[in-house]
């Protein structure tokens, strides 16, 4: 066993203890009389749908670059799915869409795969940004032709560019970190932004007064420091996963949280914008992969090119 | 010896059945809202609206097992015998009720609507799409075909259920071959029933007001 696979160990363990803690608590509310309370039965299919997560998670995490790699695009593919649905497109675009999902999306992260950084940062934001478009143009439809070239590259850089930028951290040579460490780097970045945005939620429950943007999202500053601040605390803890000092690690993680808070609340304003609640059904309790990723997805990129910039 | 070979075809159909549904999963993560009625198993006429020749498959595959074994698509004999990998699709894999919607082509005694009102009184559900073609118009819904009455008159006692299909004119629009892999939800309501006294016309208004109430409201351009 190697030092990673003990440290994706320990992890694991953490991880579970917290979670039988969780479902334990759940159980308990249920006991005490939240037999048929919504807000008890949505905390215990939540928790039990964040115990699939972490063992799907932790066994990427184990099958190393190639499980890690196969795991985001099927993330990719879902969260890009989703956004497809909602926006706007005429039977001209069906060829580009397809590209988009069958040609651009497998390309992004084989070039992720073999490590190719001067073409997987300019693929989607470059080539299919100018190719999809002559796409559909060719098919000569022009009725709301620029929103839905804007639309679809939108969701391309979101579900599909943004989101490689995770498991593209593995691919990051850091002076005195061993490069199999890179999932860890991976594990890190996921747990200080979703650790950030539960105890957001939660804080912003308790003490959260003012609204950041009472008409999109009932989140608030008060909840957001609090979450942001905690995010940098479990950063700190978890600087042991990366090649950062305890501080680094801190303000990295800080730092993270932050733009995933603000890219929530992007998203707020984009469902509210289509009239919807969830961006799907398919994660029970919580909505869609888009609900649930946006945080990691915006501020994957960010984490990805302070690390370059800072440490390489 | 004839019943001993049709064991491999029946298994073969129960596998390409299940790779449909598996595949309409994995591309569309097709899901059912159950509105109006419970996901159980009785019998029910479920129509739909039509817009795409991968709507059947699509309710077909969103209905839980159990309901899926008893329910007879019906089909266009037309459509579903012109190929022999067709005529094993249709037929066998999802147990169509075949009916031919060219008069010409019937035998003189033959009536379409007695082989569903046979499938009906075998105990199986249906589903059916009572606009009986696609709708390749901006409106909503065609005007329905009065098959959906004549059932609801000569089987009162069985639920018609109003069954709507979103999305499938982006999946897989006529023409194309690739389909795109967009969120598809089939919305089941309140079952409607032909009421005493109620004429041809003002029952099939009212089963297409309560089939297009099922619509999603869009809020795109």
């Amino acid at each position: 066993m190697t030092d990673t696979d003990t440290d994706i160990l320990w992890l694991f363990i953490g991880v579970c203890g917290l979670l039988i803690v969780l479902s334990l608590f759940g159980e308990f509310l249920r006991a005490k009389g939240g037999e048929d309370n919504p807000v008890v039965e949505t905390f215990n299919t939540r928790v039990s749908s964040w115990w699939a997560i972490v063992v799907l998670f932790t066994l990427a995490l184990i099958a190393g670059k190639i499980g890690l790699l196969v795991l985001f695009a099927f993330a990719s593919f879902a969260a890009l799915r989703e956004f497809l649905t909602m926006t706007n497109k005429r039977r001209a675009d069906h060829l580009s869409l397809a590209l988009g999902f069958f040609v651009v999306l497998p390309l992004q992260y084989v070039f992720i795969g073999f490590d190719w950084q001067a073409l997987f940062t300019v693929f989607i934001p470059v080539y299919a940004f100018l190719m999809l478009p002559i796409v559909s143009a060719l098919r000569g439809n022009a009725e709301k032709f620029l929103i839905r070239v804007a639309e679809t590259q939108w969701g391309l850089m979101i579900a599909v560019f943004c989101m490689s930028h995770v498991p593209a951290l593995m691919m990051i040579d850091f002076p005195g970190y061993p490069e199999e460490r890179g999932v860890l780097l991976i594990a890190f970045l996921i747990m200080v932004v979703q650790f950030g945005d539960l105890l957001d939620f939660f804080f912003g429950r308790r003490i959260g007064r003012t609204r950041i943007l009472p008409a999109l999202s009932a989140k608030t500053w008060e909840g957001m420091i609090c979450g942001v601040v905690s995010a940098a605390v479990i950063g700190g803890l978890l600087a042991w996963l990366t090649p950062f000092s305890v501080v680094e690690a801190m303000v990295m993680a800080a730092l993270a949280s932050v733009v995933g808070m603000f890219g929530n609340l992007v998203f707020a304003a984009i469902k509210n914008d289509r009239g919807v609640k969830d961006w799907s059904h398919l994660i029970p309790g919580q909505g869609g992969f888009v609900d649930h990723l946006d945080s990691v997805i915006f501020s994957a990129p960010v984490f990805y090119h302070l690390c370059v910039l800072y440490w390489t | 010896m004839k019943r001993l070979l049709s064991y491999p075809r029946r298994i073969a159909a129960k596998l390409v059945g299940l790779a449909i549904a598996l595949f309409a999963r994995f591309i569309t993560a097709v899901r059912a809202d159950w509105q109006g009625i419970e996901p159980v198993n009785i019998q029910r006429v479920y129509y739909a609206n039509h817009v795409s020749n991968a709507d059947m498959p699509m309710i077909w595959s969103c209905l839980p097992p159990n309901i899926r074994r008893d329910v007879r698509p019906v089909a266009a004999a037309d459509y579903w015998l012109k190929t022999r990998l067709r005529a094993f699709v249709g037929p066998e894999v999802f147990n169509c009720v075949l009916v031919d919607r060219r008069p010409e082509a019937r035998a003189a005694d033959h009536d379409p609507m007695q082989n569903i009102l046979d499938a009906l009184d075998e105990g199986s559900s249906l589903i059916i799409f009572p606009e009986g073609n696609r709708n390749m118009t901006d409106d909503p819904l065609l005007p329905f075909k009065a098959g959906l009455y004549n059932i609801g008159k000569a089987r009162p006692d069985v639920d018609l259920v109003p069954t709507w299909i979103a999305n499938v004119t982006e999946i897989m629009p006529k023409g194309e071959v690739i389909p795109l892999p967009l969120i598809c939800t089939v919305t089941f309501g309140a079952p409607v029933k032909v009421e005493a006294g109620e004429d041809k016309d003002a029952f099939l208004a009212r089963a297409a007001q309560a089939l297009v109430a099922l619509a999603p409201t869009d809020a795109r351009l």
